[in-house]
């Protein structure tokens, strides 16, 4: 801690920092581009000004950047000097100076820090009188929009493309006030995390394409907080709907998990919940007929089906919420219940929960923060992109202890490029084929999944000698196995990361003994499943597929989940086809919809509230934003009607979210921290929910409506409304659905929602570890 | 006087060969320092000799190889870099020493190398300098022949290689930091200082880079001693300087002179006084990015603090003189272009500002200027100072524009109040 | 890429312990034998010094003497800065572009002249300057560019 000194006033201060974050920390209104708090301090845009004095006699001074100055203890500044105004006011006087000041028709527009600053630094009048460059767009791919005219040269787009992500096809080109962003030639940006540039630009450079598509400001949006679908690592997004349509997905800062940045999957994987495609009836099928029926028909008609005397399975899945899982093993009962996953996953699954038990699980901060790392088996690209770039950064750490030892703070991103280079710490893959993660790898070993199973016990032995001893090694192996453990050894923060994507319990294993074995307080273990839920429904039931194929039924219930993904085509046919009904209950048709007698139509994640849980056992709750026509419905409601229609429900039926988990929780003790996971639906802020419209929706939203307009809809499942009545923010972080403080309309208000920046968020980070794990101290990654 | 860095250049002649060279007592410091000295003496002989950066800043050569860090954990790798990139216009003064007496630089390389113990040197010359680069080719191809290059040079262990690497132009390339990234092969973008480049340079290792100037001076410090050196010069600076007019004086040339020659002598003596027909107005003492001097200065010495306290600064040493019939707003135009032009585009004062600043003064210089410009420009020169850029690029670029605009302060009110150059008329 | 030029990037990537830091060697080799850089010739050089076409032509951009666009068969540069400024480049420039026919930045119709401007060459007490092709030519007068274009095939 420092005590420092800012305009006369004394402040305390982290002297690990640097000024500008000080600053903002401290709720100064500081105005800044190029700085960013996940990728630290360059000194480009000298946007930050402030007067530093030498001592307390010293009034003189001089003007400094504050992103570039160490907070130290002493430290005297002035943020309110004239001078420094007047050059703060300058910096974007320069910066407009080849802006088209286009923001009625910029997608930014309202939430652009680039117009925070300009109003910040007091610039409001033009005095330049020249002609205004100008630049060629380019086509960058279905995702990315590209107006360079726009452009304020601040280097975050590239300095997070190229030095955060890894891209090699986005750089600056030219010089002068000529600079341009972009590619060397047009074409699809080739980088897995390309939709960040969205909210790293501070101004319109980039933008989301499919958003742009149908134009909507920020204050138009009707925002949530929800949990990303498309991997098991849950990163946290904030979802926005207008008119009843999906319309794009944020990152919504978690500093345990996703950070500031989302991978491209998470950012525009979610199109398909405005599809045309989507089965929006419920549909009856006989004799090769299909007909579209009303609920209650629909439900009447299925509850014939599912009668006590009839053998009724339910097939869960690894993509639906906990609640929607829970309720279908509460319609077919304990025994009858699958868990939707295949026999490997579900054995891999099983697996992991028993590691688990006893190992330090690793955090996506955690993985970033590793200093040495093991990867078996996974395509961490593709399996869980997130952690990719968790382990970027984390090849970073080794030779950042050279910056260290030459006294440059961490924050200082361009010193410590120069320090580190092109060096980096260990990263050891091992895999079946070449990875998008190579170009940082120490050493790449490409084996069968087999084969890297042995390997991997082969180093857990190499560890620790009570780890069973790998016979017939080639010497090439055993040679790989010594360097890996010998690289782990060394470090004081290894990660071992593997997972079930080649299907094979020994890789898990493997992972695990080596875990096991390393002796390190801050050892940590990192394990991939396939998908959102996967771990959840494992804890919901441990009979996978390959024991449904064994039963005889009457009647089979799969939920949200293309079984044909599972097992054999061979399998599944003979076990659908042996079924009298078979009922469906998914958003999109697949293989399994198309052999159901009924299918009905499930609300998607952007249309249901409901609970998660990832890879490392965190209990996440996403919430609805979109409203579902009717009859389309949250899976667990369209249980519930079977379940009430078949009478099977007798203890008053379920209404709402809470209810379902209420019985979650009774009936599964291990797991009652999920209703703690979110607030319920009772809960209140200054007697209100959470608005999910903004304080300025409405405007334009106005033309539309007709004076008497209908009752607003109402949400029974969570302390949210559809409108702009309630609380505009939220004290409980899970349910934060917008950055926004005064004078801070961009992404960037994330400041004013963290303990301090870059760290957790105030209130804590939402969600709940279901695995004990010891913490680390809380640590800034650059 | 002595002229120890010119004596045996001899314009329009072929520069001295290796043996000629020899022959002439070269390579004595090197043989010398490497069978006599350590590295360390070497350091100490040039910290006492009080030998200054020539390349522009006047930085203390042996201080900075002091600030190599030494010791069992130091980085092993060091680099030496000879900055001959001399893109600051009005300068021409490492070309003469280059191509006149190759030898003598190469010998002043491997001395700064030997004493901070790196065994690779770097030549960053500038792409334009193509006879610099053939005359500097033959002359490390004759130090390897003779084995004075390479391993185990004069039998001392001592290893050292040099390579000579030729840019692809771009006036940035000179500031050292910017140098640094244009020898990795990067866009030569100035990096962040501290931490300087004798801890953290080239490819993050120890770095020391000195002007061809500087270099030049160190093989006769070894020969003759600190005191030798600090006698060089008329005032309380060492070693005399290679001083250069340009513009419309009767001879425009070079010249090595103690440091401390005043500017009337250099001006009326040497460069023989102004063309017929013109007066002198005015110079800028040190390459472009340096301070309009105007008649009241001319009898001043100029070393680093008297300059330094005229307001202006010593520069390169190399001066361009304005005339009374060139038109001082189209000068500092015409460097503003420049600067405008060269500017990195890293840092938005300097992106942004340069070109308004051209623009302006490009409209006033048309009589299309109002009269707030002339507030715009001391705004832009005060906001464009030392501190508020990210390099030293901005800051030196607006040094003519506010020196100008004091001393010309009656040119720019008039161009704009009459809408016209008034020197126009005036033009050849 | 020609086995010659293949050689000569071999030879300046032996000079530095990285790879990459050859990139400018390598644009002005490829240059030299080519006249200019074309699109094809950064992905070559990409290639060989294992950097992506985007790396390369980020630093190709960046510096004035390499040339992205065909230049003519004589790359002419007059100086433009201070002191070629101050003894008159100004109608050196003149008179070149009604000669040539051309303006700053462009090719003479028969592919012979490209004109640019330079920044100081360092000839500051022989000015006005220029230089074509690797040589620079100081004192000019209209009449001695006359001459020397007359001799430039
Ligand atoms: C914009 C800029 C351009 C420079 N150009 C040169 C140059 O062309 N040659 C040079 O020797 N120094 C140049 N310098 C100074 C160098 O940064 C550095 O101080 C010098 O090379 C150190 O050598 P010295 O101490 O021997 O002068 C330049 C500095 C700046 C800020
Ligand atoms: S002052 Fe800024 S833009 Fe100008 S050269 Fe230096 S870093 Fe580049
Ligand atoms: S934020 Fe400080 S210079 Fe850009």
């Amino acid at each position: 801690m420092a005590t420092i000194t800012i305009d006369g006033k004394s402040y305390q201060a982290d002297a690990s920092q640097n000024l500008l974050q000080t600053a903002l920390q401290l709720g100064f209104d500081l105005p800044y581009f190029c700085w960013h708090p996940a990728m630290g301090s360059v000194g480009a845009c000298r946007q930050c000004a402030v007067r530093q004095f030498r001592d307390d006699d010293d009034t003189t001074g001089m003007i400094v950047m504050a992103c570039m100055v160490p907070v130290s203890d002493g430290l005297r500044i002035s943020i309110d000097d004239p001078e420094a105004k007047e050059f703060r006011k300058g910096v974007v006087e320069w910066l407009m100076t080849n802006h088209p000041h286009d923001c009625a028709v910029c997608d930014e527009g309202g939430e652009c820090h680039l117009q925070d600053m300009t109003v910040m630094a007091g610039h409001s009048k033009r005095r330049y009188r020249f002609q205004k460059r100008t630049h060629r767009n380019q086509y960058l791919g279905p995702f990315i929009n590209h107006e360079m005219n726009r452009c304020i040269q601040c280097y975050r787009c590239v300095r997070f493309y190229k030095d955060y992500a890894g891209g090699r096809d986005l750089d600056v080109f030219s010089s002068r006030n000529r600079v341009y962003f972009g590619r060397h030639e047009e074409g699809v940006l080739e980088n897995p995390f390309s939709g960040n540039l969205v909210e790293v630009c501070p101004t319109g450079v980039f933008t989301d394409k499919p958003f742009k598509a149908q134009p909507t400001r920020k204050w138009d949006l009707s925002t949530a907080a929800s949990i990303c679908p498309h991997c098991s690592l849950g990163c946290n997004t904030i979802v926005g709907e207008r008119y009843g349509k999906f319309r794009r997905v944020l990152n919504r800062y978690h500093h345990d998990l996703n950070g500031y940045f989302l991978c491209d999957r998470g950012r525009f994987g979610s199109a398909f919940v405005n599809s045309d495609k989507r089965s929006r009836q419920p549909q009856w099928r006989e004799n090769g007929q299909t007909v579209s029926l009303d609920k209650q028909t629909i439900t009447d008609l299925l509850a014939t089906e599912i009668l006590d005397g009839k053998k009724v399975i339910g097939i869960g899945s690894p993509r639906a919420s906990m609640e929607a899982n829970y309720a279908l093993r509460t319609l077919v009962g304990e025994d009858a219940f699958f868990n939707g996953l295949s026999e490997n996953d579900a054995a891999i699954s099983k697996q992991i929960i028993s590691i688990y038990q006893h190992t330090h699980i690793a955090s996506l901060r955690d993985a970033a923060e590793s200093d040495a790392v093991f990867v078996l088996g996974e395509d961490l690209t593709n399996t869980a992109p997130r952690l990719a770039l968790a382990l970027r950064q984390a090849v970073r750490n080794t030779p950042l202890e050279d910056a260290d030892k030459l006294k440059i703070p961490r924050w200082h991103a361009r010193a410590v490029a120069d320090v580190i280079q092109h060096r980096h710490g260990p990263l050891h893959l091992a895999s079946i084929a070449a990875t998008q993660l190579d170009d940082i790898a120490t050493s790449r070993h490409l084996a069968a999944p087999a084969d890297l199973a042995r390997i991997g016990f082969a180093i857990a032995h190499e560890l620790d000698s009570d780890a069973p001893a790998v016979a017939n090694l080639t010497s090439e192996q055993a040679a790989y196995a010594k360097q890996v453990a010998h690289d782990l050894r060394q470090a004081k923060r290894p990660l071992v990361v593997a997972g079930s994507s080649l299907g094979s319990v020994a890789l898990v294993q493997a992972a695990g003994q080596i875990t096991k074995a390393l002796k390190q307080n801050e050892a940590r273990i990192s394990l991939i499943v396939a998908e959102a839920n996967t771990l959840g429904v494992a804890l919901l039931g441990d009979k996978s597929i390959s024991s449904a194929i064994q039963e005889k039924a009457d009647t089979i219930i799969v939920l949200e989940n293309n079984i044909f993904r599972r097992s054999t085509d061979h399998l599944i046919n003979r076990m659908l086809k042996s079924a009298n009904c078979v009922i469906t209950i998914d958003h999109l048709e697949n293989a399994t919809t198309q052999q159901a007698h009924a299918s009905l139509p499930a609300a998607t994640f952007t249309e249901a509230s409901g609970t998660s849980i990832n890879n490392e056992g965190r209990a996440q709750r996403s919430f609805q934003v979109v409203l579902a026509s009717d009859p389309v419905q949250a899976s667990w409601r369209w249980l519930r009607d079977l379940m009430v229609a078949a009478n099977k429900q007798q203890t008053g039926a379920w209404e709402t979210l809470d209810d379902v988990l209420a019985s979650l929780v009774t009936e599964f003790p291990k797991l009652a921290k999920l209703s703690e996971v979110a607030p319920n639906s009772k809960w209140r802020q200054s007697s209100q929910k959470v608005a999910r419209a903004s304080r300025r929706s409405g405007g334009r939203t106005a033309i539309l409506a007709t004076v008497h307009e209908p009752k607003p809809p109402s949400d029974p499942d969570a302390p949210l409304s559809f409108t702009m009545e309630g609380n505009p923010a939220s004290s409980s972080t899970a349910l934060n659905n917008r950055y926004w403080s005064p004078g801070w309309n961009s992404v960037q208000a994330l400041n004013q929602y963290q303990q301090e920046i870059g760290g957790p968020l105030r209130g804590g980070d939402p969600g709940i570890c279901l695995f004990e794990k010891k913490r680390r101290q809380q640590r800034v990654v650059y | 006087m002595e002229t120890p860095l010119t004596e045996h250049i001899r314009p329009g002649h072929p520069s001295p060969d290796l043996a000629a060279y020899q022959k002439l007592g070269g390579y004595q410091a090197l043989r010398r320092a490497l069978t006599e000295m350590t590295p360390t003496e070497v350091i100490e002989a040039v910290k006492d000799s009080n030998l200054r950066g020539r390349g522009g800043a006047g930085f203390p050569a042996g201080l900075k190889w002091s600030l190599v860090p030494s010791g069992d954990d130091a980085p092993r790798q060091r680099y030496l870099v000879c900055n001959a990139d001399e893109m600051e216009p009005g300068t021409f003064k490492d070309r003469y020493l280059i191509e006149g007496n190759p030898h003598q630089l190469l010998e002043g390389i491997m001395l700064a190398a030997y004493a901070i113990k790196a065994d690779t040197a770097y030549i960053f010359l500038r792409a334009e300098y193509t006879c610099s680069e053939r005359t500097l080719r033959e002359a490390i191809a004759e130090l390897f022949a003779e084995n004075l290059l390479g391993d185990n040079i004069l039998g001392s262990n001592y290893n050292l290689n040099i390579h000579l690497h030729t840019s692809a132009g771009r006036y940035i390339c000179g500031e050292e930091t910017a140098l640094l990234n244009a020898l990795e092969g990067k866009r030569a973008v100035p990096r962040a200082k501290p931490p300087f480049p004798p801890q953290v340079g080239l490819w993050g290792q120890p770095t020391i880079v000195q002007n061809v100037e500087t270099l030049c001076c160190v093989p006769h410090i070894i020969n003759h001693g600190a005191d030798w050196f600090k006698g060089l010069s008329k005032t309380n600076n060492s070693g005399t300087k290679i001083y250069g007019v340009s513009g419309r004086v009767k001879r425009p040339g070079l010249w090595e002179l103690p440091l401390g020659t005043t500017l009337r002598e250099i001006i009326e003596e040497h460069a023989g006084g102004m063309l017929d027909g013109y007066k002198f107005r005015g110079v800028i003492p040190g390459g472009a990015s340096t301070d309009f001097l105007v008649e009241e200065h001319l009898d001043l010495p100029l070393d680093y603090e008297t300059v330094a306290a005229a307001g202006s600064r010593l520069g390169t040493g190399t001066m361009i003189v304005l005339d009374d019939r060139t038109c001082p707003i189209a000068m500092v135009h015409n460097l503003e272009t420049f600067f405008a032009r060269e500017s990195c585009g890293w840092c938005t004062p300097c992106r942004d500002g340069l070109p308004w600043i051209e623009k302006t003064l490009s409209a006033i210089e048309e009589g299309r200027g109002v009269a707030s410009d002339i507030d715009l420009l001391h705004q832009h020169s005060r906001m464009l100072g030392p501190g508020r850029t990210f390099c030293a690029f901005a800051p030196g670029a607006v040094e003519p524009l506010q020196s100008a605009l004091k001393y010309f302060a009656d040119d720019f009110e008039q161009h704009i109040s009459e809408k016209r150059c008034p020197y126009k008329h005036l033009q050849s | 890429m020609s086995p010659e030029e293949r050689q000569e990037i071999e030879h300046e990537i032996a000079c530095y312990p990285y790879k990459q830091a050859v990139c400018v060697d390598a644009l002005k080799i490829l240059q030299k034998h080519r006249g200019w850089v074309s699109d094809e010739a950064v992905k070559e050089v990409a290639e060989i010094l294992e950097m992506s076409p985007s790396e390369v032509d980020s630093v190709a951009t960046f510096y004035n003497l390499i040339y992205r666009q065909p230049t003519g068969r004589h790359v002419i540069h007059v100086c433009d800065s201070i002191s070629c400024w101050v003894m008159g480049c100004g109608s050196i420039c003149e008179h070149l572009k009604k000669r040539l026919g051309i303006n700053m930045g462009e090719t003479t119709p028969d592919g012979r002249f490209t004109l640019l401007p330079i920044v100081c060459l360092g000839a500051c007490d022989k000015a006005p300057a220029m230089m074509v092709g690797k040589t620079t030519h100081e004192n000019l007068t209209p009449e001695t560019i006359d001459a020397l274009l007359e001799k430039l095939p």
